[in-house]
């Protein structure tokens, strides 16, 4: 009987391990600082989150499909470049919907590639990695890029403004989660995204288009990185040319966190956001207990190879691996 | 059977035909567009070219035998900033003043020693908890970097030793010890690789891994192995690097993980594992200096470069695809 218990508990920890992990984590630090749980501060750290939040949660239909990201931190870079520079000569009006149509044509072309000429994901995100990021520096001509007039502009709204007191760019990250769970989760669309993730071969003889599906997970990321870019471009009102450099590893690793597997079909947006908000918290946890920011680094480390260890530690039953 | 073999010339040679091409237009190119007067393929300038290729080509040198394990390793870049501190640091420690320069030798170890701690670590890991290579070293590539941070905070570590920058600086008939150092590695690796039962099981395990634990093949400490070699060639890097500039920086190697792999993937090793050669992996690295130098040598600039880079990148991997598919894939659906 006890043995039962033991066992169904630890069926419910491998599950939800992560969110007891978060959970475990937060009282931790709310227990070291008192202010840690405050509603500013928690606005704060989810504010601060909202970029790379934002990216995750395209980054996880790419993933839960069986295939990778690696351009959306130079994609991030370009629309944050090319929608301060386009706010000038057009106005905010045209340039944002000029920078969508830009970014997710990138993405389109990504989707192209990895969905119907069916070449991997990896190499082909890794040289769109460089290649857009050159796209940038030819299209800046390798200058950082500013809003002449700061101050008389509604386009700072999406990065710096607040709507009863909740920040816009939180507004933003949270209905894009709400919006996007619900197409992964209860549309006939989402559930080809499992199947195409979970068996690409056995999708395709059911019958589901799975270049197509592919295809459209990419221009879903490349929308959130032009949303992400927004938010960039809007909160600074001007920025350097490698902005985004090195995030799609860190959203590589939220996602990870959130416990989809690489290997395709699993993973939920949910998931994803609980992974984003344990990067966030680590940081500004550790920042208020009063150590310095790469500490997180480490704690990182440690969570992302733990999380990823005990999930597949539940799956196959044992905790060690297997192999001789 | 004869086609089949005519195609695996075909593209092992593909590298070095791509490097033929580069210097043919650059040296044509070059005539018209130049911004100097020299010619493209002037001795100095190739001798240049090695020593710059070398840092990220002793690293590719690595991960090409684990991609053909099957893995990869994201953290080499971090390694190599680790390994750099650890060199710089360690000649201005309290215990090894009375060394003299004899201290230098005591560095670059200690340097090696720590590439191959961390290489170890990933290993271990990878091994004893099933967790794919990927993860472990995304996770690791984090880790490490918050270490270098952790070490001398946000300020660059430097020392100047000037008998390690002569060292560094030496030259044989003309080659300096970079080029040296990166030509010797290729063909020690290329011996691992070809001629030893290590070598062999590495195919064998990237190939077929279900395969290779039939045969008897220990998977678990050939990996481990394979990833102590690589923490050693990201640390000999460092060292070769390093004693000649003397300085580094927290952020150094950031993005190394990247064109190495770019490198290696244009010297056609395959990501899923069991094929590739590490000598169209040196092929790969030459390819990508060249390019840089020529694009440079015909006035375009960094931009260009990268974006030229990447197009080529997926131009490669789309060719290696319509070649197999001829091959072997009509076959299977």
């Amino acid at each position: 009987m006890a043995d039962e218990r033991l066992k169904s508990l630890t069926s419910m920890l491998a599950r939800h391990g992560i969110l007891v992990a978060f959970i475990l984590f937060m009282i931790g630090f709310t227990i070291a600082n008192q202010r840690f749980l405050g509603l500013d501060n928690v606005l704060g750290v989810i504010r601060s989150s909202a970029i790379l939040g934002v990216m995750a949660l395209g980054v996880t239909f790419v993933v839960v499909s069986g295939n990778l990201d690696l351009s959306v931190g130079s994609m991030m870079s370009f629309s944050t470049i090319v929608v301060l520079d386009l706010h000038d000569k057009l106005g905010p009006s045209m340039a944002i919907p000029a920078m969508f149509a830009m970014t997710m044509a990138l993405g389109a072309f990504i989707g192209f590639l990895v969905g119907y000429l069916k070449l991997n994901s990896l190499i082909v995100t890794l040289g769109m990695l460089s290649a857009i990021h050159g796209l940038t520096l030819t299209y800046s001509g390798g200058k950082n890029m500013d809003i002449v007039d700061k101050s008389g502009t509604w386009f700072s709204v999406f990065g710096q403004g607040a709507i009863f007191g909740i920040p816009v760019p939180v507004l933003m990250f949270g209905l894009l989660a709400v919006v996007l769970t619900v197409i992964l989760a209860k549309t006939p669309f989402g559930r080809k995204v499992y199947a195409v993730g979970g068996n690409g071969t056995a999708a395709t003889f059911s019958g589901i288009p799975r270049a197509r599906v592919v295809f459209m997970t990419y221009i879903i990321s490349s929308f959130c990185v032009a949303t992400a870019g927004l938010i960039q471009a809007s909160r600074s009102l001007g920025s350097q040319n490698t902005v985004g450099q090195g995030l799609e590893l860190d959203v590589l690793a939220a996602v990870i966190l959130g416990g989809a597997s690489l290997l395709g079909g699993s993973g939920t947006v949910f998931k994803t956001v609980i992974g984003v908000l344990i990067l966030g918290f680590i940081q500004n946890g550790l920042l208020l207990v009063g150590l310095q920011f790469y500490v997180q680094y480490v704690v990182t480390w440690v969570i992302i190879i733990l999380a990823v260890w005990l999930d597949i530690a539940a799956k196959r039953g044992r905790l060690w691996s297997p192999i001789a | 059977m004869h086609t089949e073999r005519k195609n695996k010339l075909f593209k092992q040679s593909a590298i070095w035909g791509f490097i033929v091409i580069e210097l043919v237009f650059f040296s044509i190119a070059g005539h018209f567009l130049s911004v100097s007067d020299k010619a493209f393929m002037d001795g100095a300038n190739m001798l240049l070219l090695f020593k710059q290729s070398a840092p990220i080509g002793i690293i590719a040198l690595g991960m090409t035998i684990v991609m053909i394990n099957g893995n990869i390793d994201l953290s080499v870049g971090a390694t190599y900033a680790l390994c750099a501190i650890v060199m710089l640091d360690s000649m201005t420690w309290p215990i090894f003043a009375g060394l003299g320069d004899w201290v230098i030798p005591v560095a670059w170890l200690l340097a090696l020693g720590t590439g191959m701690v961390l290489g170890l670590i990933n290993g271990l890991i990878v091994w004893k908890t099933g967790v794919d290579a990927f993860i472990v070293t995304l996770g690791s590539m984090l880790g490490f970097r918050g270490l270098v941070f952790m070490y001398n905070g946000e300020q660059p570590t430097s020392h100047l030793n000037w008998t390690l920058v002569d060292i560094a600086e030496a030259d044989l008939f003309g080659i300096e010890t970079p080029t040296i150092v990166f030509v010797v590695f290729t063909i020690l690796i290329w011996l691992l690789m070809s001629k030893t039962v290590h070598g062999r099981n590495a195919y064998a395990i990237g190939d077929n891994r279900e395969a290779a634990v039939n045969a008897g093949i220990r998977v678990g400490p050939h990996m481990v192995w394979n990833f102590v070699l690589i923490g050693f060639l990201a640390a000999l890097s460092a060292v070769v690097f390093y004693s000649a500039s003397g300085s580094v920086n927290p952020n150094d190697g950031t993005l190394y993980e990247l064109w190495v792999i770019t490198a290696v993937v244009l010297g056609g090793t395959k990501l899923t594992g069991g094929s590739g050669s590490v000598i169209s992996t040196f092929g790969g690295v030459i390819a990508i200096q060249l390019l840089r130098k020529g694009l440079g040598h015909i006035g375009a600039d960094t931009a260009m470069v990268n974006l030229v880079i990447g197009l080529i990148l997926i131009a490669v991997l789309f060719l290696d695809k319509q070649l197999n598919r001829k091959g072997r894939e009509e076959l299977k659906i």
